[in-house]
């Protein structure tokens, strides 16, 4: 049947008719829905990890078992994953194992813009790389073929066009193949440096074995074009722009796999054309093979390594016309994100504000936290980097600036790798504050379950995590727990817990304001008869309060009624 | 045939995923490649938001360049002005009048700019401005301005009746299916 399906959806159905029976990755954007969509399969098991670390090992214990397995995350996720990665490389796999990263050129919803195809090459570990859904869901299928009859996992790398681009695609059955025994396999799987010794050589010989199929592969493929000034060699969305500028005017080699790449085929393609051209996002990463064979090409010169490509910018980079647009000539405002209105990060990020203090961030929803008018965050580098930075920061600091500083981090970022910057804190003895903003979910990435939310990914009931107690148990005792919503109460505990002579954990707790069980009380009423205009109100950056004619105006169809900004009107104009 | 564009712009949260979706499949049903192309996560929250819908008979990038949309469908007016750019000569521009303040106009970092749909109609371009908001509200809910932005959209496209109403009931939930076919009827009749 013909349907149309995102990108991600399409990974998920391959992977499902290939027989996939154990999916465990880690929410991150773009990547999400490949496991959302694979977790609607009743055949296949499927889960959260607490990140991506965890689910790659756990999808790889999976394969050893006998099933084949899959585990999905966003390309800074495959920076935490990459430690199993690399040995994985050496290990193999027994039933099929498919790793899946999404980039995010252009960093829609990223903290950087890093190339994953280069952990392919590092980590010697092949890599399939689709332009469309239909090619989603057939490589899907055939990096399961690859990963058994190689003995290797394969990754499968999106980007945020293929990812959350909707194509159409043909559907078929889910074939499940038997599962395999697991035997006993220690010069195998144990990669103590003897073993691993003797793996190394086959890692590289299974190298050269892919790299012949690369040759014969049809997903690496030679598009004929009328005009052969130009060939261009290109892959994943970069094809698609490529075909939408040109057409069948220039020939194309499109590569399915980028890792490892043709040799000879690449060679016959340039000796074919007159001018060898490379177009791919980010870094030249084709480009560098081609001028490791001692070919002559172009690429990064022409197309520029910083964010996302277009058919415009294809086009007139080599030599094409472009229309122009009808500009209208006026400065046009723009509209970053914001935290929703009700959001319970928004009153907590105030009273840091208010206390002037200095504030290690993280990643999620409350990263927003950093935008005017709240300016209330002064880093933000990766997951769990603010707890484990904030340690570093008060052990550097002297006794002047003691106190003046914490760490504020989500439920689920804690959960993946804040604790054990937590560890550290309670171990080495670090005066530090961190503030868990427990929103019940994994917010930004579009409501996820975690392991503190008491529902797993299938959403059946299941164990919770204990806040409280965790922070407890790693040796944290002043720990107290918050409503965001209440400003008095949030500054009395921040003052309280960074005058301790000890590190303390604050749970800033209330559900995410868009959560559908949760039942706000309505929307606040302004009375422009109180109102004298002081916008004491606007300081918080709620989406639903702004200004009409010098008094304060709240739009209904946005506020929930969470009440912050009536505890900042000193007279009266809101409730 | 010629590859056909449509962007849907919008404010985050307004509901331009359903307008893509439902666009995608009624797309589909004629039989024609189609392509839909999405932001989601961060953008999404109150952000600036964009979708490119493409059809045709063979359909390639999935994205929509600057000068190359047959129709922009603007959820807010604001953004109908961000992107003006991207229509070609002659393009037609279907704006909901209705105006969302940016954070920096919040904040009196920056002005609304006056007069856009004056401004717009100035252009090259064919301007169609309605309240979508206020026709959601007299179908029933303020969340069905997709819908009624949906119909306006159908009074310029050759699809029948069937093929909008069996479209729509794919898209939104079944509680809710009378209030939406009103809202797209205010939005064609409007």
């Amino acid at each position: 049947m013909k349907t149309l399906m995102l990108g991600n959806e399409a990974v998920a159905r391959g992977l499902y008719e290939a027989g996939c029976s154990f999916v465990s990755s880690y929410p991150g954007t773009p990547s999400t829905e490949i496991t959302e969509c694979i977790a609607k399969y009743e055949e296949v098991y499927a889960e959260w990890a607490p990140n991506e670390k965890v689910a790659l090992e756990a999808a790889l214990g999976a394969s050893l078992r006998g099933k084949r397995s899959f585990c999905a995350m966003k390309h800074v996720g495959l920076n935490v994953a990459a430690d199993p990665l690399f040995t994985i490389s050496y290990t193999g796999v027994n039933a099929g194992l498919i790793i899946g990263v999404a980039d995010d050129a252009g960093m829609h919803s990223s903290q950087n813009e890093q190339d994953s195809r280069h952990y392919a090459r590092a980590a010697k570990i092949p890599m399939l790389e689709p332009s469309d859904s239909a090619e989603g869901l057939a490589f899907a299928k055939l990096a399961y073929e690859l990963s058994e009859e190689y003995d290797t996992a394969v990754l499968i790398k999106m980007c945020t066009r293929v990812s959350h681009s909707q194509s159409v695609v043909e559907t078929g059955e889910r074939v499940l193949p038997a599962q395999k025994p697991y035997e006993k396999n220690p010069g195998k799987y144990i990669m103590m440096p003897a073993n691993a010794k003797r793996r190394h050589p086959a890692v590289e010989e299974r190298t050269k074995a892919l790299t012949a199929w690369a040759e014969k592969s049809e997903i690496n493929r030679i598009e004929p074009g009328q005009d052969k000034s130009v060939g261009i060699i290109t892959s994943s969305t970069c094809y698609q722009y490529v075909k939408e500028a040109f057409g069948d005017t220039y020939p194309v080699l499109k590569l399915g796999m980028i890792w490892p790449m043709p040799e000879q085929k690449i060679r016959d393609f340039a000796a074919s054309v007159d001018k060898l051209v490379v177009v791919e996002e980010l870094d030249s990463f084709i480009e560098t093979h081609c001028r490791n064979l001692g070919l002559s090409v172009t690429g990064k010169e022409l197309f520029t390594n910083i964010g996302e490509l277009s058919q415009n910018l294809v086009k007139e980079k080599l030599g094409g016309s472009v229309q122009a647009g009808a500009l209208l000539g006026e400065d046009i405002p723009a509209r970053p994100p914001v935290m929703c209105a009700g959001c319970p990060h928004r009153s907590l990020f105030y009273v840091l504000k208010k206390l002037n203090l200095t504030v290690l961030g993280d990643i999620g929803c409350y990263t927003l936290g950093a935008v005017a008018p709240l300016n209330a965050i002064d880093t933000t580098v990766c997951m769990g980097a603010s707890v484990s930075g904030l340690h570093g920061f008060v052990k550097a600091g002297d006794e002047e600036n003691a106190g003046r500083t914490v760490a504020v981090i989500g439920d689920s970022t804690f959960i993946h790798s804040g604790v054990t910057g937590l560890i550290n804190i309670a171990y080495n003895e670090s005066n530090s504050t961190v503030i868990i903003l427990d929103n019940s979910i994994t917010g930004m990435t579009g409501h996820q379950q975690n392991p503190t939310t008491g529902y797993n990914l299938k959403g059946d009931p299941c164990t919770k995590i204990d806040l409280e107690s965790l922070c407890r148990a790693v040796g944290i005792k002043r720990v107290r727990v918050v409503d965001p919503y209440d400003m008095d109460a949030c500054q009395t505990a921040i003052q309280e817990e960074l005058a301790a002579k000890e590190p303390s954990v604050i749970i800033s707790r209330r559900p995410c304001a868009l959560l559908k069980y949760v039942r706000h009380p309505g929307p606040i009423c302004s009375d422009p008869e109180k109102c004298k205009g002081c916008k004491a109100c606007m300081n918080i950056g709620c989406p639903a309060i702004s200004m009409e004619d010098g008094k304060v105006k709240i739009d209904t169809t946005l506020c929930v009624g969470c009440g912050v900004c009536e505890q900042l009107c000193k007279f009266g104009a809101l409730g | 045939m010629e590859t056909k564009n449509i962007m849907i712009v919008g404010v985050g949260g307004q509901g331009t995923l359903l307008a893509s979706k439902l666009l995608g499949r009624l797309l589909l049903t004629k039989g024609f490649d189609v392509k839909v192309s999405e932001v989601h996560g961060m953008s999404q929250r109150g952000g600036s938001v964009v979708t490119y819908v493409r059809w045709g008979d063979k359909v390639c990038s999935p994205i929509i360049d600057k000068g190359q949309a047959d129709c922009i469908l603007s959820f807010e007016l604001l953004e109908a002005a961000r992107y003006t750019e991207y229509l070609k000569p002659g393009g037609r521009i279907i704006v909901n009048s209705q105006q969302i303040n940016p954070m920096p106009v919040i904040a009196g970092a920056a002005v609304y700019p006056d007069k856009l749909v004056e401004k717009l109609s100035a252009l090259d371009i064919n301007v169609d401005a309605l309240d979508a908001l206020s026709l959601a509200e007299e179908a029933g809910s303020s969340k069905a301005v997709n819908l009624v932005l949906m119909g306006r959209l159908a009074k310029h496209f050759d699809f029948t009746d069937e093929e909008w109403m069996d479209a729509i009931e794919h898209s939104v939930p079944p509680k809710f299916l009378e209030m939406n076919k009103k809202a797209f009827e205010a939005g064609r009749s409007a």
